[in-house]
């Protein structure tokens, strides 16, 4: 039962991360239909930056705020720079030149900062406190709930009670009735872009101290982890990128703590072949439709 | 006000020397049989098309539309069909309508400044006062695929007018509607100009253009082939060649 327990807080405690990170994904999926393969680098390199800036400053805090402000900045610039130019091309062209990205970021992170694990700090403490004498959930995991709750309710009071969030759910349905209206399409795509940079970061920052630590490829598997949880929630629909996160979490939390730890890169991409073979569009596909 | 319009996909041409003038508070109808260019010269309005060949003014300046920048420039487009954000609801497709008088930005709505959200409001209560003028303020929580097709054109026309355009640009509003919708739409567009509002319209329906237009120009292959007031255009025997393609009378005799 104690495992149990410890297994399920600890998935949910991933997921969560997962959901965060799938979210992302679904932001950029839905304004573009562009997958951005790059999501885990861009997160890294925030992550390396809070690293320096922590270091530098003494402060985790100071690192975590710089970290998600340069998210931002990053997603935006992505965009203008590189993404923009692929936008309208055919979808395998956005794919390379994502995967592109992840070399670039990877190569560039290793010259800086070397290719070995550097210690990823939590700033709570990751021992679980225990209740009737059963360990059930750390401060940190704590943290990471309350973070990714924050996170998400701003993301649907951005898109649910501002004219900016309702301009963006427009552009991504209808890009050429929205131009007509007066909305301008092309800034708010680099706005979603800005906003999974932002989404991402976080992500990043979170689950780095749970794993191995710092390390330019960190954020691959979590990539994987978070791709499924997106393609399990249907990567059109936000509200699904939290459940497939959660999902995605708990069943590797039990598929690594009963089975094999071994064994749980297997189990996301079972899932994953799962979800595409049974439901492809997802288990929150059917809500919304959209035409193309 | 268009002069020497003139648009050519490779080598077809679409538009040529096209010259037509809505002057303020009237109702200008365009017609013409299927691919005469009617379409292509919203398009050319709206910026979607870049003419080959003459020029445009809006208001006493030169036009060279884009898209996004038209909806300040006080021009508001329907589309055929009902062109409706799927996955919006029916006050949220109109609140997009209105966005061009929004002006908090991403990064205040990102800090959830207040703001953003005394805009997101304004533009809720102008939305709300728009569909209930025309009639459908209790729809206003439905999603648009809810909703008969009839009303779904009429969301459609609410999101064009809760921009208070001084010119409308209307794209066969009258298509797929029964008898009664029409009536009802002839008298709405019939309105538009006491209201400072001028119609560009573009029409399939005859005896709708022929009620509310003021002037009509009819296009044929992409030319103007005749200009002028509903009575002179329904007596114009070009007019009636370029529909039936053969002599009016002649095919009154040949169809039974």
């Amino acid at each position: 039962m104690d495992r149990f327990v410890f297994l399920t807080v600890d998935g949910l405690s991933r997921g969560a991360v997962y959901a965060a990170f799938a979210l992302a994904l679904v932001l950029i999926w839905r304004g573009t239909r562009i997958i951005n393969f790059a999501q885990g680098v861009m997160a890294v390199v925030t992550a390396y930056l809070a690293y320096s800036i922590s270091n530098a400053t003494g402060s985790y805090w100071v690192g975590f705020i710089v970290a998600l402000a340069s998210g931002l900045v990053l997603g935006a610039v992505v965009e203008l720079a590189v993404m923009r130019r692929v936008e309208h091309a055919p979808p395998l062209n956005a794919v390379i030149v994502a995967l592109g990205l992840v070399l670039f970021g990877q190569g560039v992170l290793g010259m800086i900062y070397g290719n070995q694990y550097r210690p990823a700090e939590a700033p709570f403490s990751r021992v679980a406190m225990t209740v009737a004498g059963v360990p059930v959930v750390s401060r940190y995991d704590l943290f990471v709930f309350g973070a990714v709750l924050v996170l998400m309710l701003a993301v649907a009071a951005l898109f649910t009670r501002t004219a900016t969030g309702l301009r963006m759910r427009a552009a991504a349905f209808e890009p050429m009735v929205s131009r007509l209206l007066g909305v301008n399409v092309a800034r708010t795509l680099t706005l979603g872009w800005a906003l999974a940079g932002l989404v991402g970061a976080l992500a990043g920052l979170l689950v780095l101290p749970t794993g191995l630590g710092l390390h330019p490829t960190a954020m691959d598997l979590v990539f994987v982890s978070a791709f499924t949880a997106a393609v399990v929630g249907g990567l059109d629909s936000p509200a699904g990128a939290v459940v497939g996160g959660l999902v995605v979490g708990l069943v590797l939390s039990y598929v690594g703590g009963y089975v094999d730890s071994a064994a749980t890169p297997l189990a996301v991409l079972g899932l994953l072949v799962a979800v595409l073979l049974v439901r492809p569009g997802g288990l929150f596909s059917g809500t919304t439709a959209r035409r193309v | 006000m268009l002069s020497g319009i003139g648009v050519r996909f490779g080598g077809l041409v679409a538009l040529d020397d096209v010259s037509l003038q809505v002057p303020d508070d009237t109702v200008v109808g365009i017609i013409g049989p299927n691919g005469a260019g009617k379409t292509t010269l919203f398009n050319v309005v709206c910026g979607f098309v870049r003419p080959q060949a003459g020029s445009m003014s809006w208001q006493g300046a030169p036009l060279r539309p884009k898209p996004q920048r038209l909806a300040r420039l006080g021009i508001a487009r329907t589309l055929q069909g009902d062109g409706l954000f799927a996955g919006l609801t029916v006050l949220e497709n109109v609140m997009v309508g209105a966005t061009r008088f929004a002006r908090a930005g991403f990064g205040q709505g990102l800090l959830g400044l207040p703001g953003s959200a005394r805009d997101e409001r304004a533009l809720r209560e102008q939305a709300l006062a728009c569909l209930d003028q025309l009639g459908m303020a209790d729809q206003a929580d439905r999603m648009p695929g809810s909703l008969p097709y009839p009303l779904r054109k009429r969301v459609g026309l609410a999101r064009a007018l809760v921009s208070r355009p001084k010119l409308l640009l209307l794209d066969e509003p009258a298509g797929g509607l029964g008898g009664e919708d029409v009536d009802e739409l002839a008298a709405l567009i019939r309105g538009l100009p006491g209201q400072g509002c001028a119609v560009l319209l573009v029409e399939h329906h005859m005896d709708l253009v022929m009620q509310v237009s003021e002037h009509i120009v009819v296009l044929d292959f992409g030319r103007v082939i005749a200009a002028g007031p509903p009575d002179k255009i329904r007596d114009d025997p070009a007019v009636a060649e370029a529909y039936l393609g053969t002599e009016a009378g002649e095919a009154s005799v040949s169809q039974p």
